[in-house]
């Protein structure tokens, strides 16, 4: 037996700085890899040539002046929620919550269109409704940055829990406000009065919403790169005992930033119900809050780089769709291509965080990759 | 003269093509928004309606399936109007709102929708609902569990007095209440001392809740079986208990072999046929369409030999053709009781805006005029022998 050290067949390091261009180049190939496999996956169920299909993608975002603007709504949407749980990561407060949030958002917006309508001019009910929803939001978001101030709990648990209870509230709503008795559904609110819908600006009833985001968007960027909140959420963010040390009050940053996180997810909620779909469901945020995880944590938290994020999810997941309706398809096809293109793009970042040396033969030459 | 003729002849010939040219049909392609897809028994049923009609009429077709009851389905059917579709149809309760914002949005492109209830009210020419008069399906299939029920009590499984039957709902209202209640007095048609529970699941799919419901029901000595909700959850947990199933939207034979007796179903091919001609020959499609037995939009599934009382089959053909002929009404007044009284005089809120305020007067000639005034069913009254659970 030779007392000889054996080097594994295949060695994993950390990457010390990566180039942005190499970063840039290994995410690229991920994306073009996965529209690979997905194409070869629809061949192989629908014998089209991949080139239709790829072509199919592009038309569920761009086929139509009407695609293009459901297209930029749901990008301005799942961008609101992102934003919104961004300063949250930032500090390495992990809200998964946003879902919650959000519908507790569309809740009190809801409530205050139904209760209040004919109490309250139009004027005035507008307002309330944005009021109540950004409250209602921030109060879901500061519930458990209270509990992770005072008594260090798990928020990640925590948030997630607070989404089923938001769930739950919004079901119970839907049977108080039932319509027709009995149906457990809302149906649209104040159908034919239109009382508390958001007014259409430039005759496109997304655009507003779209503006909203936009602005929204740069203000986060300002928010966090440039002003002192932002700088004691980094700073709470990469050491607690620093951020003690310099003597910043981290429970208060911890209370404070949530309750910005979830006054914005109450704006989605608010954006959402009064802007566009004009009910309340418990499916209505449909799983934006979830996915905003992702779209954050792909950009590593950078407000701009997050409209690339939420552009390629919407782009890819509308081109999904597009491809289960056009190639008659069951929808779950639309979800199994998200979830292939999704591997590819969670999975390149282990590349670009990590690299992987290959053993070749005795001699000192290694592969690397 | 000759030549006059020719030239008659040619004018014929010529005003023959003018008349060809002017009866040939207008192109059709029809959108379809489904809530679910082909997993859910009741999306499945209008999948196969929609693929024979359209396979029938030789028109092109999409199909949207999962389309939520909300903006999704609105910015769905915008979606297919810009794929060139002149014809929009919806399957859900809830897509109604929805449809009826694209139906202002589109006056050119027609919208059906199946089970909404404001076509009536809305005042929209491009707007239409339809269903079908189920509540007659359900009474003959009641009438096959009352069989079933007097065929176990025959052979002494239990008294008649324990003959209770089971029933998982979804949500309280008119729609699921005139389909028990049908089902029920189906059953005490053949079994005068059957009572009925029923237990509500708050949605239209949920497998594990109506596997649930169910099974709390058999637990709770109920002897047959059946549903309305869209899941397979209630007729395998009757097929994992050795209970008797009823089953709705179509045959569940092949999942349960053992307890399956009969299903009832709308066939919305008719309808979707129907509304096809209407575009094609520019026809106008009536605000509210019911389909009946007679044009074959209600009807019931193949029997399982296997499970059903013997005799079933016949008996459900004279049924069939007593409610035909008019000789069996289903919400015969003198049938059923309320509070121990039998009502003479009830208001439906028939005209649904959103007030809950009732407003027609439905029962007359000495029965409930069930699905007459609108195309969707407004029977709600909770009659003696149905005991609701948690209600």
């Amino acid at each position: 037996m030779q007392n000889e050290k054996r080097e594994p067949l295949i060695h994993i390091s950390r990457r010390g700085e990566i180039s942005w261009q190499r970063a840039f180049a290994i995410r690229a190939l991920a994306i073009v890899l996965a529209l690979v496999v997905c194409a070869a996956v629809c061949v192989i169920m629908t014998g089209e040539n991949p080139l239709s299909i790829y072509g199919t993608i592009w038309q569920g975002s761009f086929g139509s002046k009407r695609k293009i603007w459901v297209m930029l709504q749901e990008i301005a949407m799942l961008l609101c929620i992102s934003l919104a749980v961004t300063p949250a990561f930032r500090m390495r407060f992990w809200n998964v919550g946003g879902e919650g949030q959000s519908l507790a958002g569309c809740l009190a917006c809801a409530a205050c269109m139904i209760l209040l309508r004919g109490i309250l001019p139009n004027g005035l009910l507008i307002p309330v409704m944005l009021i109540a929803s950004v409250l209602a939001g921030a109060i879901w978001g500061v519930i458990p940055a209270y509990f992770k101030a005072k008594w260090n709990t798990n928020e990640t648990l925590f948030t997630l829990m607070m989404n089923y209870v938001a769930t739950q509230l919004v079901a119970f709503f839907c049977v108080v406000w039932e319509s027709p008795r009995g149906s457990g559904q809302i149906g649209v609110i104040n159908l034919n009065t239109e009382l508390g819908w958001l007014p259409t600006v430039g005759g496109q009833k997304y655009l507003l919403n779209v503006v909203i985001v936009a602005l929204l968007c740069v203000a986060m960027h300002v928010y966090l790169r440039y002003s002192k909140h932002g700088y004691e959420i980094t700073v709470v963010g990469q050491s607690i005992k620093t951020a003690h040390y310099v003597g910043i009050k981290v429970e208060k940053v911890i209370v404070r930033t949530m309750f910005l996180s979830g006054a914005l997810c109450g704006l989605a909620g608010f954006l959402l119900t009064a802007g566009t779909n004009h009910t309340l469901t418990t499916t209505l945020v449909s799983g934006r809050g979830f996915t905003a995880v992702m779209v954050s944590w792909l950009a590593k938290f950078n407000p701009i780089v997050m409209i690339l994020t939420s552009f390629l999810l919407v782009f890819l997941e509308r081109g999904a769709g597009e491809i289960a309706t056009n190639f008659r398809l069951n929808e779950s096809f639309s979800d199994i291509l998200t979830g292939i293109i999704l591997f590819f793009i969670i999975g390149c970042e282990f590349f670009v965080t990590y690299r992987i040396h290959f053993r070749r033969g005795d001699s000192e030459a290694k592969i690397h990759v | 003269m000759k030549k006059f003729a020719a030239v008659l002849l040619a004018l014929a010939v010529l005003i023959g093509c003018a008349a060809v040219v002017s009866a040939e049909t207008k192109d059709v392609k029809v959108g379809f928004i489904f809530l679910h897809d082909e997993n859910s028994t009741y999306d499945l049923n209008f999948l196969n309606a929609a693929k024979e009609a359209c396979e029938a009429k030789g028109v092109e077709y999409i199909i949207k399936t999962n389309i939520d009851e909300g903006e999704a389905c609105y910015d769905a059917a915008a979606d297919l109007v810009d794929a060139g579709c002149n014809l929009v149809f919806a399957d859900s309760f809830g897509h109604e709102s929805y449809m009826i914002q694209a139906a202002k949005e589109f006056p050119e492109v027609e919208f059906c929708h199946a089970t909404g209830t404001q076509a009536h009210t809305v005042g929209l020419a491009n707007y239409h609902n339809a269903f079908a008069s189920i509540y007659e399906g359900r009474f003959m299939a009641g009438v096959a569990a009352g069989l079933k029920l007097n065929e176990m009590i025959e052979n002494g499984e239990f008294t008649a007095e324990e003959a209770k039957v089971g029933y998982v709902g979804a949500y309280p209202y008119a729609e699921v209440k005139s389909g028990y209640t049908s089902f029920f007095l189906g059953v005490r048609y053949i079994c005068p001392s059957a009572t009925m529970e029923v237990t509500f699941t708050n949605s239209w799919y949920d497998e594990a809740l109506e596997k649930e419901g169910a099974t709390k029901l058999i637990n709770n000595g109920c002897m047959l079986i059946s549903q309305h909700a869209d899941s397979m959850g209630a007729p395998t947990a009757c097929e994992d208990a050795g209970v008797p199933n009823v089953s709705y939207n179509g045959s569940t034979v092949a999942a349960c072999p053992n307890t399956f007796i009969v299903s009832s179903r709308i066939n919305w091919a008719p309808y979707m046929q129907y509304i096809i001609e209407c575009v094609q020959n520019g026809e106008a499609i009536p605000a509210d369409w019911t389909g009946d037995i007679e044009n074959n939009a209600v009807m019931l599934s193949e029997i399982n030999e296997k499970a059903a009382a013997a005799g079933t089959a016949e008996k459900i053909e004279e049924v069939k053709a007593g409610l035909l002929d008019g000789s069996i009404k289903v919400f015969d007044a003198s049938t059923f009781t309320v509070g121990g009284e039998n009502l003479t005089s009830y208001l439906a809120d028939v005209d649904d805006m959103g007030d809950f305020a009732p407003e027609t007067e439905v029962i007359s000639d000495g029965y409930f005029h069930e699905f007459e005034y609108r195309s969707a069913p407004y029977f709600d009254i909770d009659i003696d022998g149905i005991n609701l659970l948690g209600a």
